[in-house]
């Protein structure tokens, strides 16, 4: 009995052995005659998801002013400080950056700017192709990231609502109500 | 004097052919190896040098010959430059004694195809992959790095353990076919090739044969994950260079080998010689990739007890039931 069932047990193992070494050959033999699951990089570029963070720009009002404010945000915000400008003031108050730069051979790509960013001006795009042989022409500048559209968001303008000097009198601001006179609200 | 003049220049033209076809395959091999693995992993391979990736080989040799010939400080010098040469010659002299077509008349000379027509060439193979086992261990030895040395170690052990039932399983071949010489045990599979005759010789001739080229279920003198790239970690170069080409060329020897000593050599219906021979070698290396497609390398213990307690019983159980019918039916 003892005897039997080793035996039996002894053929099983042989037959689970080459079961084991012909399923897997046969996998590998089906696989050949599959197509590759390869995309085939230059040639084929996959779309990005549209949050993909890559290169980052400055994205443009829907009246065509920068959105920048130079409030120096996304400079303080950045781990790695690859973000400088300086900041200057138009006559009609509104400010902007004289000169903006990125040091794209410092960045990483984390975002941060992107969030802290009050106007929606400084933006990542998925465009990643950016190698260069020489690590001094990653240094972009401010020309070099303005862009002519409004970035993922087109509609969106800061300056209708806050952020320039108040020029005329209370209540003549876009969206705001006149002054409440507190002496003619008595009961 | 003009008959022995004609006899020499013959072997020189048959030796330059031979030795540009075997380098030129063993080159492409790599390729055709890379291309089918891909494939059989669900990619493509090297597919960006030339159309479809036929240049790569120029170009893999191309990078080798400019990279730095680097040696170690502590290495032992001339032994560490010797041994990729060791590998890479063992490896192609064993080509000499392989019939690779029948025997050609052009305008009355008759052109044996094959190098040497040794009467003991199956002892001479054998001979030879115990001199590839040479390079190896002195590469890694010399190398005076310890994982150099391990994959040494292994690559001496693995290789003496298999070359004992490599040799049995090849008995058998030789009581039928009588002779040692190669173009002999071509000649007696006209009937039927041994494979069908000795299938289990065959199958542990492949297995063995495996093992002795370090092909991968049995790649462990150069594992990878464990050993760096095991006896020619420190290697670099063309040096490196050759213990590949040796690697690649030892795979169209086995190839070739197992044509000759299972699948009839040269002969088949139809086809030249030639091309059949051809064929059959191909045959048995894109088997020896698909395996390497498929199969993760061996334990050291594993490898051990599969050659000592598998191999070597079942070849030698198989010698003496072969020896025994051959005895019966010449009763």
């Amino acid at each position: 009995m003892n005897m039997s069932s080793r035996k039996s047990a002894y053929t099983e193992s042989i037959v689970q052995g080459i079961l084991g070494l012909v399923t897997g050959f046969a996998t590998t033999l089906k696989h050949l005659f599959r197509r590759p699951i390869t995309e085939q990089y230059p040639e084929y570029r996959r779309p990005l998801p549209a949050r993909s963070r890559a290169r980052i720009i400055l994205t443009r009002d829907p009246d065509g002013d920068e959105r920048c404010v130079a409030c120096y945000l996304c400079s303080a915000v950045c781990p790695v400080s690859c973000i400088s400008m300086q900041s200057a003031e138009r006559e009609d108050g509104r400010r902007y950056a004289r000169w903006f730069r990125i040091n794209f051979a410092r960045c990483i790509y984390c975002g941060f700017c992107e969030e802290a960013c009050p106007t929606l001006a400084i933006q990542l795009t998925p465009h990643f192709e950016t190698c260069q042989r020489d690590i001094l022409t990653l240094v972009a500048e401010k020309e070099d990231l303005l862009v002519d559209h409004g970035g993922k968001n087109n509609e969106y303008n800061f300056y209708s609502h806050a952020g320039v000097a108040m020029l005329g009198d209370k209540g003549s601001h876009i969206g705001e109500d006149a002054p409440v006179d507190p002496k003619s609200n008595l009961p | 004097m003009v008959v022995w003049a004609v006899g020499i220049l013959l072997l020189v033209i048959k030796l330059g052919i031979v030795m540009v076809t075997l380098l030129l395959g063993a080159a492409y091999l790599v390729l055709a190896e890379r291309k089918l693995l891909g494939r059989l992993q669900i990619r493509y391979g090297p597919n960006r040098a030339g159309p479809f990736g036929l240049l790569q080989p120029i170009a893999d040799t191309v990078k080798m010959m400019l990279k730095e010939d680097t040696v170690p400080q502590s290495a032992d010098r001339v032994i560490f430059l010797i041994a990729p040469a060791v590998v890479a010659t063992a490896a192609l002299l064993i080509f000499a004694v392989v019939p690779f077509g029948n025997t050609l008349t052009i305008s009355g000379v008759r052109i044996p195809l094959v190098i040497s027509d040794l009467n003991i060439g199956l002892l001479y193979v054998f001979a030879l992959s115990s001199i590839g086992v040479y390079g190896v261990a002195l590469g890694g030895w010399a190398s005076n790095s310890k994982y150099s040395l391990l994959g040494a170690i292994r690559g001496a052990a693995q290789m003496i353990s298999y070359e004992l039932s490599l040799g049995l399983s090849l008995v058998p071949v030789v009581m039928m076919s009588r002779s040692f010489s190669l173009v002999d045990i071509v000649n007696s599979q006209a009937a039927c090739p041994f494979i069908l005759l000795l299938p289990v010789s065959f199958m542990l001739f492949f297995v063995s044969s495996m093992a002795e080229i370090k092909r991968i279920p049995f790649d462990l003198p150069e594992a990878e994950n464990e050993l760096g790239a095991g006896y020619h970690t420190e290697y670099s170069g063309m040096r490196f260079g050759l213990f590949f080409l040796g690697e690649y060329v030892n795979m169209v020897v086995l190839g070739a080998l197992i044509t000759v000593f299972f699948l009839g050599g040269w002969r088949g219906p139809l086809l030249p010689p030639l091309v059949w021979f051809v064929i059959k070698v191909l045959c048995i290396v894109f088997l020896m990739i698909w395996t390497r497609g498929t199969l993760p390398r061996l334990r050291y213990d594993q490898l051990m007890q599969l050659g000592w307690k598998a191999l070597v019983p079942i070849s030698l159980v198989n010698i003496i039931i072969t020896g025994s019918l051959i005895l019966l039916r010449g009763s």
